[in-house]
This record gives C-alpha cells, structure tokens and sequence, in this order.
C-alpha cells in the first residue's frame, strides 16, 4: 500500500509530453533532484528525503542569437558509470549538460524531419560519452522500430537490463516485456486505458512502474518463472491520480517504496511512499 | 472562410500559433461577418471558444480523433449551409484536403500533434457555466477525466496479463483489478467524406431542447441563449433576414439610420452589463490585439489577415432591383 506524502511545487506546469519526470538520487548528499519540463524551460529542483524543496531553477534551451528558444521535450539525467549527465532534448536537438545544468558539455543539431531519440520515429541514438570533458560523439543511429514507442526502461549505465528483461511501454496503453536476448515477446499487459507515458525500473527488487494518460500509475513486480525461466509479471499496486492526465513517473529509490508523478497542468511532483 | 487562399494558408507547415497571433486571426474571422463585438463580448466568446477547443483535444480517447473532431466540426458546418452549393464544394474540398495531408499520420504523429496543441492550452482554467453544470468541468476549472467508459478504438480494457513461451504460444493468462471501469470500444468513426464519426467530440454543444446558459469565469450574470439548431426551414426566416439588411442598409430603400453599416454582437443583456463586465473582467485575461512582434508567426497572421481583408464587406449598399433576395445574394459575395 502506498500513501500520498507531500508535493513539492513547481513553478511552471509540467507540460504534457512522454517521460516528462527526470529523478537523481543522490544518497551521498541526502539529496533527491528532479527535472520537469514546462514549455521551452526545463525545471531543475533538489528536495531533501521529506520532500522540503531546497533549491528550483528553470534551465532553457540554448540557441543561436535572434531564434526563440525551442520547446523541449524531454529532460533526463543519465547515470554513467563515471559521471552524470543531465539532458535536454528539443525538437532541434539534443543537448548535454553536467549533471547540475550549469556547463554545457555537448551540442548535437537534429535535422528538422527528426525527433528526439527514441520516440515517434523509432529511432535511437547513442554516442560515446568519455569519463570526463567533452569529446562527446555521436556513434551510431539505429533505425529499429516501425511502430511509435513512447518509453523504455532500461538501465543504459551499466548497458545492462534488468535480469535480460526489456520493457516497453506503447501508444495503446499496453506494456509489453520482451527476452532481450531472443527479442520474443513474452508478456503482454493491457495495462492502461490511454497511452503510456512512461516507465521506470527499481532494479533492486525488479519493480516497474508505468504511469499513463488515464490518470493511473501501476506497479508491477517483475520475475522468472523458476522451472521454464519464462519472465513473468504480477500486479502489485494502483493509483488514481484524479482529473490528471500524467506525463511522467519514476521511482524515487532503487527499492521502489517511493515513487513521484507529473501531470500535464499540475504544478506539482506527486509524491507516494509505501506504509 | 473556407475561401480556397485562406485554406492554403492554414495548411502550411508552421510553427503553433502564439495565442496573440490566434487572437488576432480569431477577431478578424469574426468582424468579416456582418457581426460585430466590443471588447468585453469578444473576450468572453474567445474564452468560450478556448476552452472548449482544450476540452475535445484534452478528451480526446485517441490522438487521431484530434481529427475525427475536426470531421464533427465540419459536419455541423455543412448542415448550417446546406442550401449554398458554393461553399458546401468548398467545406468538402477542405475536408479532402484534411484527409490528404492527415489522413495518413501514424498514431505516434497525432500524438505529437496533440502535445504541441496542449502546449498552447496549458495552465487556462477558465470556467464555463455549461461545462460546470454537466459536470464535465470541476469548480477549479480543471475537466473531469473519466475512469469509465469505452477504451479507445485499437486499445484493450485494461485488466489482463498474457504470459508466452517461446514459440509465441499463451501459457497463462491472469486478470488483475487496474481502478477504472472500463468497456470495450463499440466501433471505429469514419475517416471517409460522409460516415459516423461514432465520437461526440466536437459535435454541436447547444443542440438541446431547452434553452441553454452559457457565461464563463463565473460571473453571475445571465446571458441571452444561444440559438438552437433548427431542423424545419422557417417560412418568415427569409423574410427576417431582409427586414434586418433593410436595417443595416443592405437594400436600396434607405441608408443606414446609425453611424455605421453592420450590426453588433452582444453577448450580455444590456449594454451597460457589457460595459461592467469589460470593467470587471481580470486583467490576466486581456488580450491585446495590436502585436508587435518580430517573429515568424506574427507574419504569418498577417499573411491571413491580409487575404481576409478580402472578405471585408464593402461599404456601399448594392443596388438591385429584386427584394427578396437581395440579402443572400449579398452575403454569397462575401
């Protein structure tokens, strides 16, 4: 059972878009950061465990001189095995900051035809990130999916997924679990009544979470089957977040027994722990 | 309207509308009519128009019925001007050219369609009398997001988990409770010419027996009805119309009694009414009309603005010779 604990304000709206929650954890520090997306600014806050606010800044975008600043559509921070970087995705690009969003260490212009990576066009993008500075390269492009995918969980850090399992949230509302090794589709969840927004992964307990534009968040507890090693899925918990349709989720600490949500109008982190 | 210039100009790739730029393309669609609004009337029909307009997008079950709305839109439209040939062919042309460039986008293309439209609604909470009393609107102006109903056409109702084996074959099958109470999606709405769009969205809000109260940002004053949809054609309708053109000065009998041709639209009672609302109305809420800014949507709107120029109704009566129906006549000038 979960309980609703305190919000922490926004200043701006999170805007409707998918995966739009960034969570770092930072136990070292006894801080949590969050990114929320609201039009062409990307909201970077830190909060103590209780969820008391510490610090909020906006965070835009940079473009060249004389062109508006564009609408961003995701923000993430992304946990290297050296260093953590915060990015920012636009329509126009894709940029990467330290961790803090206060250097700029990588600039990488999309064409105008292209989207962020791995969303409606199905393309993923993956550059090589050194342990420090900014000699960012862009690898490869892999043109993989045909379908429009809205999120996927899995832990690019340690390029490893959680026990070979690759979830995969869809426009339909269904959250799909295939063998990363195979490719074979092994669950199928009619899980939410909209589109799936996004998904995350506590990878200590093999938790996912999935949170949709039906207003509701799930919790699903991943497993294996001891005797044929098949993967399988049990319901764990629902949410309703009332008249809100969410637009990003994540679990707040790798055990899952806390987890956070947007919704697209709601100037607030949604914040749930376990009793 | 649907004057073939103005469609071109509204189906180029472009960037989404400041809402600046929309007001101003907006005021001008009204005022090409023989209508007018002062301010306070304007503000209040935006408003309406606004969140009415984030109601079917935000509703909508599946990204791709942002379009089967705009079918609803249209449908109505055509059943308002059924009687003039020309313009009927030039609402089913825009309806081809809708499905021409739509018709084809994948369902992740609506929905970034529809995100980029909810951008340009996000943080409005103005609260419409209508939407209040049907309760699809809750009193801090939010909708109402039903957990009910039927899922969307090409989605399950959720509450089942399908396990496979390797070959793709269903091991096992169970059923968890998800909150909702959700049905199957009854059939799909038709994308074609002509057909059942299936969904209400979009469709005539005042299409109800009795007469219907619509005020927006809770102000307690009461405004005239809206007209209701007519079926039967009324006999002495034609003759209203040409006693209101002999009053606007459309006829060759007699200019004008007042200082200007046209008439003007009131949304409240009385005119004093107007005033105080223009008084009283939160300042957030102002639009200025008069833009002046450097960018690219601002060019674009006076792009529109000047083929709508074209349709400005012109200042010298017609002359002519027929009485009954100088009005329509007119009126398919524009």
């Amino acid at each position: 059972m979960f309980r609703w604990e305190r919000s922490i304000p926004l200043r701006g709206s999170a805007a409707a878009l998918c995966n739009n929650l960034s969570v770092l954890q930072l136990p070292a520090r006894n801080l949590t950061y969050f990114g929320v997306v609201h039009g062409p600014s990307a909201q970077l806050l830190s909060a103590a465990p209780e969820g008391v606010p510490l610090a909020q800044r906006q965070l835009h975008a940079k473009e060249g001189a004389g062109v508006s600043p564009p609408l961003i559509t995701q923000v993430h921070w992304c946990v290297l095995p050296f260093r953590v970087l915060l990015v920012l995705t636009s329509h126009r690009g894709i940029q990467m900051y330290e961790s803090n969003g206060y250097t700029m260490v990588y600039w990488h212009a999309l064409d105008s035809g292209d989207a962020s990576p791995g969303t409606w066009s199905g393309r993923v993008l993956v550059f090589d990130i050194p342990a420090k500075g900014p000699n960012i390269v862009l690898s490869e492009e892999l043109a993989g999916h045909q379908m429009p995918i809205t999120d996927i969980a899995t832990e690019p850090a340690q390029g490893q997924l959680w026990q070979g399992i690759i979830a995969a949230g869809y426009g339909n509302g269904q959250v799909h679990l295939y063998e990363a090794t195979t490719g074979n589709l092994h669950v199928q969840i009619n899980a939410h009544a909209r589109a799936i927004c996004a998904l995350d992964l506590a990878s200590e307990v093999g938790k996912l979470l999935s949170a949709g534009e039906d207003t509701f968040v799930h919790i699903w507890k991943l497993s294996r089957n001891p005797e044929s090693g098949y993967i399988e899925v049990e319901h764990c918990h629902g949410e309703c977040v009332a008249d809100t349709q969410l637009c990003g989720a994540r679990f707040c600490d790798s055990s899952g027994n806390s987890f956070a949500v947007t919704g697209y109008d709601l100037a607030e982190i949604r914040r749930f722990s376990s009793v | 309207m649907f004057n073939r210039k103005f469609m071109e100009e509204l189906f180029k790739p472009q960037e989404l509308y400041s809402k600046k730029a929309l007001r101003t393309v907006y005021e001008r669609l009204a005022h090409a009519s023989i209508m007018k609004l002062n301010q306070a009337s304007m503000d209040k029909l935006y408003d309406l128009m606004t969140m009415a307009f984030k109601y079917q997008v935000l509703l909508c079950p599946r990204p791709k019925d942002v379009l089967l709305v705009t079918f609803n839109h249209l449908d109505t439209i055509k059943g308002f001007i059924r009687d003039s040939p020309t313009i009927l062919q030039q609402v089913d042309e825009t309806l081809r050219q809708l499905t021409e460039i739509y018709g084809g986008l994948s369902a992740g293309e609506f929905q970034l369609i529809r995100q980029t439209l909810l951008i340009f609604f996000q943080d409005l909470h103005i609260r419409v009398s209508m939407f209040l009393k049907d309760k699809v609107q809750n009193n801090n102006g939010r909708f109402v997001l039903p957990v009910s109903g039927p899922v969307p056409w090409g989605t399950e109702v959720p509450g089942l988990i399908r396990m496979f084996n390797n070959k793709g074959e269903e091991v096992k099958r169970i059923e968890f409770k998800h909150g909702g109470n959700y049905v199957p999606a009854p059939k799909e709405g038709s994308f074609e010419l002509y057909g059942d769009r299936v969904l209400k969205l979009g469709t005539n809000m005042y299409s109800v027996n009795q007469p219907v109260e619509t005020h927006v940002s809770g102000s307690s004053k009461n405004l005239a009805s809206w007209t209701q949809e007519s079926i039967a054609p009324n006999p002495l309708a034609k003759e209203e119309l040409n006693f209101l053109a002999r009053l606007m000065g459309g006829m060759e009998i007699k200019k004008p009694s007042g200082p200007e041709p046209g008439f003007r639209l009131n949304l409240f009672t009385t005119d004093e009414e107007e005033e105080q609302a223009a008084l009283t109305r939160p300042e957030e809420l102002s639009y200025e009309v008069i833009n002046i800014q450097a960018t690219q949507d601002q060019q674009r709107s006076e792009e529109l603005a000047r083929i709508m120029g074209e349709f400005e109704i012109t200042e010298q009566p017609r002359l002519s010779t027929s009485k009954g129906d100088d009005l329509l006549a007119m009126m398919d000038e524009l």
